[in-house]
């Protein structure tokens, strides 16, 4: 199917918004869809694929070429469930959660636009709840540290130093 | 008498609240990278830790497996919003449990290894995220979840990651729509990053003036704060389709009413109707009951029409697969009879 506005490019987004009360339809290709501002409404996607690669700044999505580094492909291999980087620009879905690792910094770039955050602060399963709240007692702590040796309040500081130090032997 | 212009309650306009959680396994590629051994463990190894769960909070459960279920079957869960259509029609292994009071769901083996959903009649999302949570923690004492420190909750796509919580409402805004305001709210919810979408999800349009609204963002903010901004929205929203409605009203009091009367007219005398021209004049008559229009109905039944019509439920109902006419006359008698029974 061809744009509905330049009539030249591959329709590749399902773009539906309502005006006055009417549904109004369209089929577009990526270049038209943004400049009718078509992703901050009601976009979407013919093929959630191309969505994701124009996302992930793989080129438009709309043509058949990427522009690939040469063995780019061989190197993003997930080691647990074999996923590729290509395989994910085509279905926008990873294998497994060793994926996140494999292809983290091409998906940072994804993360924030999709976010606009790329860090979690939400709650988080029982068995990492404890090793996390530790880490962030010890850094609480350290911060006192810090002040109270700026205070020069050297007992006090040492006190801190053993609780530090016991808890950093918790973790382990 | 009309029943007091301000007091409509706010449950007339939110028809339901809805959490989903998306929840992996960390020892298991994601559903579509595994193998149907695989696929069976995770089916297994949830069936046993929920089905022998027990708690009066969250009630009887039912397994079941998507293998062993018909067409009309697995379709009406989808029309109840118990199943989602991806479940539906899957060719994975993969099942759901159920609640018998129809308020939980899980969905194993979907696009992520595990979807928890608690749904509840009206404006209650605070307690259908304490159920959920609560469904959660039950099955974060038997499975090593995927997580990471930074991205908190892994899921299959990146659109669920962090929180993995889907917050919606569903809401039936006759009169924005009438006002042709709709789009104004349409356009500001979705520089919130808030989507709008028809009655049954992602594709749908909004048949019978429903509504159904959701977060985007589940990274980068807690699931509390993503609750209260969907609730503030969409009580902001509720608040103008009530305001607008009692201008419409006052403004046009004998329009409003013949419309209402019409479409309730029509519902208990046709012959044969499709389930979209039902849906159509259901969200006339339900605004009419809202205003104190009509005051023979109740909302239970009107809600069980509502269910009851769409083409899954209605031929469960009647016991056998009906061509899409006889529908139609079916549909128009059930319609008919349960007016009547009022
Ligand atoms: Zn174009
Ligand atoms: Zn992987």
């Amino acid at each position: 199917m061809q744009c509905q506005v330049c009539n030249q490019r591959a329709a590749t987004v399902h773009f539906t918004r309502i005006v006055n009360n009417q549904k109004v339809e369209m089929y577009l290709c990526e270049q038209c869809a943004r400049e009718k501002g078509a992703y901050g409404e009601f976009a979407i996607p013919l093929g959630v694929g191309n969505f994701f690669a124009s996302f992930l700044g793989f080129g438009d999505g709309s043509s058949g070429s990427k522009p690939y580094i040469k063995g780019f492909k061989d190197v993003l291999k997930c080691n647990k469930c074999g996923m590729t980087i290509e395989e994910f620009q085509g279905t926008g879905k990873l294998g497994c959660s060793a994926c996140y690792d494999t292809f983290g910094e091409n998906l940072k770039p994804l993360i924030r636009r999709l976010h606009g955050s790329l860090e979690h602060t939400g709650k988080i399963p029982s068995r990492l709840s404890r090793g996390v709240s530790i880490t962030r007692e010890i850094a609480r702590l350290k911060e006192l540290l810090n002040k109270a040796i700026e205070r020069e309040e050297y007992e006090k500081a040492a006190e801190i130093r053993d609780k530090i130090k016991s808890l950093e032997v918790s973790m382990q | 008498m009309n029943k007091d212009f301000n007091s409509v309650s706010r449950h007339d306009i939110v028809i339901s609240s809805r959490v989903r959680l998306a929840r992996n396994f960390d020892q298991y590629p994601f559903p579509p990278k595994m193998n149907n051994k695989e696929a069976e463990e995770i089916v297994s190894k949830v069936k046993d830790t929920l089905m022998n769960y027990k708690n009066d909070e969250i009630g009887d459960l039912l397994f079941l497996d998507m293998d062993s279920l018909g067409d009309i079957d697995k379709q009406m869960l989808v029309e109840k919003h118990l199943i989602s259509p991806d479940l539906a029609t899957s060719k994975r292994r993969c099942a759901a449990i159920i609640s018998k009071n129809e308020k939980t769901s899980v969905m194993i083996n979907e696009e992520d290894h595990l979807r928890i959903q608690t749904i509840f009649h009206g404006m209650q999302i605070d307690n259908a995220w304490k159920l959920c949570d609560k469904i959660d923690n039950v099955l974060d004492k038997s499975i090593e979840y995927a997580c990471s420190e930074t991205y908190g909750y892994l899921t299959c796509c990146p659109t669920n990651l962090g929180t993995g919580i889907r917050v919606s409402v569903m809401l039936h805004l006759p009169a924005l729509v009438i006002a042709g305001y709709i789009g104004n709210i349409l356009e500001a919810c979705s520089k919130l990053n808030i989507a709008v979408r028809g009655m049954y999800g992602e594709h749908s349009e909004a048949i019978g003036n429903m509504f159904q609204m959701s977060n985007q963002i589940t990274l980068g903010q807690t699931e509390e704060e993503i609750i209260s901004s969907i609730k503030n929205i969409a009580m902001q929203v509720v608040e103008q389709e009530n305001t607008l409605r009692n201008q419409l009203y006052k403004q046009n009091t004998i329009k409003f009413e013949d419309k209402v009367y019409r479409s309730y007219g029509i519902l208990a005398n046709a012959r044969s109707i499709s389930a979209e021209e039902s849906l159509r004049l259901i969200s006339d008559v339900r605004l009419g009951m809202d205003m104190g229009i009509i005051k023979n109905i109740s909302i239970d039944t009107l809600n069980e029409i509502m269910l009851s019509i769409q083409p899954a439920c209605l031929q469960k109902l009647l016991g056998k697969p009906l061509d899409p006419d006889e529908r139609d006359v079916r549909r128009a008698e059930l319609v008919r009879r349960k007016l009547r029974q009022n």
